[in-house]
């Protein structure tokens, strides 16, 4: 068993975990975090994609060891104080999930994405994100939230939508 | 007055089932773990036809955690057989499909042992602790080898590899003219052409975002059975049938579903297996498959051969459409799998006026995963195979392919119009959806292009297909099911409760999986009983609470449960209506309503619907021919599949130098009736050309000669990454369907069922002037620089199949080339 310490969606936690853990299953298995999915078994899909220390990262190709000592977001933390994330907004405003199950992971992409490339062109998303993969929406959709995400993240544009009921509870 | 409310259908309401998904408060089956929960893994065949000489657990058994190491033998199971809904033929061979291999695997993957254990982890390192010993026998592949005498048998009980042959022929129907009178004709006769081709329709994986899993937890009075499936009500019947249990016992829930496209409604030998050693152990079980299991061992799609002869006379009328099928089936009969071709068999006329049709399918077994349905199941396959022969006739009369289509198509003042096989198609507009397209695809500008970089010898050319369908769904007519030996009816049920607090519960027997259930029908019901949209509560995916149903699948979800929801509607306005007037004690003739108020014409008296149901609730004072209820119960069963229908373009360019095929633009106009939900729709479309557009461009699940899948993960079953797409430009056009009340089509396959043929239509229209004649799909890269160095007369070595996955997206990277694809 190895030790783990680490602060996920704000609350800090020490666990002992056998060393070959995947922090996917860490967190949805240990910490109760299944919003976070798991879709592949080869890192391809990213349906399990989270923040680690403020990137993202595929949390089945990282082990929970590696976090230690670290922050983590995963999708159940990204709504704040009560308000959704610019992001988390424009993907229900632009119609970008259906089954709902690369959504996660989508989400936690796009918002590193735009750290990175606050004003990105159509291909610049879609590049952005191809290491996510969807089989439900085509992807113009969630090219469109993300393009849409960018206008409202915009300095001086806040986000004030608050968080559907039950949200953050 | 009130004033006229805003109707909610037609509006782009955004889903009212995002809230959860979008903040990580989603419950998909392998999130629910009962306390107690044992796990399941399946130990699998690494061989695709072998005898099992011996299956040794003693290892498994001692490891850590281990509850238990089960073969079919050791569970009870030996006898138990999966089902097959449909038996198409009555001499159709059905063997038994075991939930584990008993004495011989007919397939890669397929189950042989399990291994229970307290944790998922230690159940899989258990299993890499069976030993199995097999004996291999000769794999069985090819479908016409499979077929010929002497073939190795992959269930040599049968006495053949042929599952059934399945026949319709207008002729013999009496619905058209004879094909072979009308081939012998144009054989004869100097003013006509026959027009003869073989198609390929490649095997395709699914490949749902979330991987199958389930949950059975026997420790209630009834076993809950969780299950990522699109079918909870088939499932629960057909587990009751399975293994003797009495269906009262069970309860099956499907939860969040992570997409299903077809590939999640079979009933799977894991899903009994639980149940069975829930059963045995009194504890909850669950399986969670991985993706290597799930591109394995769930089932694939598509998968034929087309044999196509089509005559027509050179003024470009069509006479007659010989269609002749191998359907592989995989090593055994799926839920359907045998039927998915069926499902085909009536579209192959298509949009247009075919005098004489025959059809002839022989489904196949192979030593492969077993085929079922596949977004679009059999539609797909008619689609690509009329679309391409259009083009293939207009080149061989040099004719412009959308000019030969409308000569031959419906047109919109002929309808209803009963075609060559029998079916009536209630509404449509070819020229409308058509004209639509052309204009907004600037088809003769492209074409201008195309000449110019031909005249050019531009190393980039440009290619333009055409796609015109239609397709039958919203399945389906009982009584026509029952004709074609299907095994269950087509109806769909609903429940409307009227709650005392003025909310609704309305309960469908649909199973959404992505789909927008939840939304599409709170905006049918808020306008029918004049409620606000957000008081409209739709309940479903568990058979307690919705015990009647038929599941989701064949874009029937709207066109039959939308009606039976609209139907139980009528109901309980018929009910309030007769409260109402003994309330206002007035006449029910003197009542109207409307915007959710009974009034009485004429006066300002009136109530509300709330009011009503408030009343029904307290039960005070109610007439005495009627209960204290306004909830109502229907049951809709439709009279007609529904056909929408549409034109696609698409505009390749193709570099002639690499075989790259760069997607550049692809318009679509779609007939889907009348939109409840415009944005829905457009969700649909676009999911549903992206599918279409990956089997012409990126996919195929590839078997080695030893009949080993070998791009069974997700670094080379490509699917498609949203930098392998370009943005579609999506339109609907709307002729009601006459068919139902709403006026509604189904949309969830049209788009997968439309795309595939236009864009290997501008595939080879880009390269058809170097000589080449087909490409077969997926029309990768290397396949299109063969095609065009074999047509110049130039020789390509052969690349194995098993080297890498031939798929061209981004995502693929050959291991013996990891900087890329050199020709």
């Amino acid at each position: 068993m190895a030790q783990v310490r680490v602060t996920v969606d704000g609350v800090n936690y020490a666990d002992d975990v056998e060393p070959r853990t995947l922090l996917v299953y860490y967190l949805r298995e240990r910490l109760g975090k299944t919003g976070t999915l798991v879709g592949c078994d080869t890192s391809n899909c990213g349906a399990c994609t989270v923040h680690l220390n403020g990137r993202s990262v595929k949390s089945c190709s990282v082990l929970a060891v590696q976090a230690d000592g670290g922050e983590v977001t995963t999708i159940e933390g990204v709504a704040r104080d009560g308000n959704l994330h610019p992001v988390q907004e424009a993907f229900n405003e632009f119609h970008a999930l259906q089954c709902g199950y690369c959504t996660p992971g989508m989400i936690m992409q796009a918002i590193d994405f735009l750290g990175d490339n606050p004003d990105p062109t159509e291909e610049e998303v879609r590049e952005g994100i191809e290491g996510n993969l969807c089989r439900c929406t085509g992807y113009q959709n969630i090219v469109r939230a993300v393009q849409g995400a960018a206008q409202k993240m915009k300095p001086g544009v806040p986000a004030e939508t608050p968080a559907p009921a039950g949200v953050g509870q | 007055m009130t004033a006229v409310a805003e109707p909610e259908v037609g509006k782009a309401r955004v889903r009212k089932e995002d809230a959860r998904l979008i903040t990580g408060r989603s419950r998909y089956t392998d999130a629910i773990t009962p306390p107690g929960t044992l796990h399941l893994h399946v130990v699998r065949s690494s061989s695709a036809h072998a005898n099992i000489t011996g299956i040794d657990t003693t290892e498994a058994r001692k490891a850590p955690g281990v509850f238990g190491v089960y073969t079919a033998a050791d569970l009870g199971v030996e006898g138990v057989g999966l089902p097959c809904a449909w038996p198409i033929t009555p001499d159709m061979k059905s063997p038994q499909r075991p939930l584990l291999a008993t004495s011989t695997v007919h397939f890669a993957g397929e189950g042989v042992a399990v291994v229970v254990a307290r944790s998922a982890a230690e159940a899989r390192d258990a299993a890499d602790l069976v030993e199995v010993d097999y004996d291999d026998l000769p794999p069985v592949l090819d479908m016409e080898a499979a077929l010929a005498e002497g073939a190795t048998l992959v269930h040599p009980d049968l006495g053949t590899n042929e599952n059934a042959t399945w026949v319709f022929d207008s002729g013999a129907a009496g619905t058209g003219g004879s094909v072979d009178e009308a081939i012998a004709a144009a054989e004869a006769d100097p003013d006509s052409v026959v027009v003869r081709r073989r198609l390929r329709q490649q095997r395709l994986i699914p490949a749902f975002m979330e991987p199958r899993s389930c949950v059975v937890d026997p420790t209630g009075e009834q076993i809950t059975i969780y299950a990522a499936t699109q079918v909870p009500h088939i499932l629960r019947t057909m587990t009751a049938a399975t293994m003797g249990l009495p269906e009262a016992k069970i309860r099956v829930i499907a939860p969040d579903v992570g997409g299903g496209f077809g590939g999640k409604i079979a009933v799977l030998p894991e899903e009994m297996l639980c149940l069975a050693v829930a059963q045995k152990l009194g504890k909850p079980v669950k399986w969670t498959e991985t993706r290597s299991e799930s591109l394995l061992a769930a089932h694939h799609g598509r998968d034929q051969i087309q044999d196509l002869v089509m005559s027509a006379k050179k003024d470009g009328t069509i006479t007659g459409f010989d269609v002749h099928l191998f359907a592989d089936m995989g090593a055994y009969n799926g839920l359907v799998g045998p039927g998915v071709p069926i499902l085909g068999a009536f579209m192959y006329n298509a949009i247009y006026k075919i005098p004489a049709l025959k059809f002839t399918c022989t489904n196949v077994y192979t030593t492969k995963t077993l085929t079922d349905a596949y977004r679009g199941a059999g539609r797909p396959e008619a689609t690509f195979a009329i679309e391409r022969m259009m083009d293939e006739l207009a080149v061989e009369l040099d004719r412009d392919p959308m000019e030969l289509r409308e000569q031959n198509w419906i047109k919109h003042e002929e309808f209803p119009f009963t075609t060559v096989v029998g079916l009536t198609y209630d509404s449509g507009n070819y020229e409308q959806a058509t004209q639509q397209a052309m204009s907004t695809f600037d088809y003769a500008g492209l074409r201008r292009e195309q000449e110019e970089r031909r005249a050019n010898g531009d190393p980039v050319q440009l290619g333009i297909g055409i796609s015109t369908f239609t397709e039958m769904c919203g399945i389906a007519p009982s009584r026509l099911l029952g004709s074609l030996a299907y095994g269950a009816g087509g109806w769909e049920a609903a429940s409307i409760r009227m709650l005392a607090t003025g909310k609704v519960e309305v309960v469908t027997g649909t199973s959404p999986h992505g789909q927008g259930h939840e939304t599409a029908f709170s905006q049918i019901v808020a306008d029918q009983l004049g409620v606000p949209f957000e008081d409209v509560e739709i309940l479903h995916g568990d058979t307690q609470v919705s015990p009647k149903g038929l599941d989701t699948y064949g874009s029937r979800s709207l066109v039959v449960g939308g009606i039976a929801i609209f139907n139980a509607a009528q109901k309980v306005i018929g009910k309030a209506k007769k409260l109402a007037a003994h309330l206002l004690e007035a006449s029910e003739d003197d009542l109207e309503f409307a915007n959710g108020r009974f009034g009485v014409k004429g006066t300002d008296k009136g109530l509300a619907i709330q009011e009503v149901v408030w009343a029904a609730f307290t039960a005070h004072n109610y007439p005495e021919d009627m209960e204290p209820s306004l909830d109502a119960d229907a049951v809709f069963d439709p009279e007609n599949f529904s056909f929408p229908h549409g034109t696609h373009l698409a505009c390749v360019e193709v570099d002639t130098e690499t075989g790259r095929v760069h997607l550049r633009k692809y318009v679509c106009v779609d007939d889907v009736g009348n939109v409840i939900n415009p944005l829905l729709v457009e969700g649909q479309v676009h999911g549903g050309l992206a599918q279409g557009i990956a089997q012409a461009l990126f996919e195929e699940a590839n078997y080695d000669e030893q009949g080993t899948l070998v791009n069974g993960t997700f670094v080379d079953y490509t699917l498609p990454s949203a930098a392998d797409l370009p943005s579609f430009d999506t339109a609907v056009v709307s002729t009601p369907a006459t068919s139902n009340p709403l006026g509604v089509k189904g949309v969830g396959e049209a788009g997968t069922i439309a795309s595939t043929p236009a864009i290997v239509n501008a595939v080879l229209d880009a390269v058809r002037q170097f000589g080449v004649k087909d490409i077969e799909m997926p029309t990768t890269s290397q396949r299109v620089w063969r095609a065009i160095q074999e047509a110049k007369g130039h020789a390509t070595q052969e690349t194995p199949v098993d080297t890498h996955s031939p798929g061209a997206g981004l995502g693929s990277i050959d291991p013996n080339n990891p900087q890329g694809e050199v020709q």
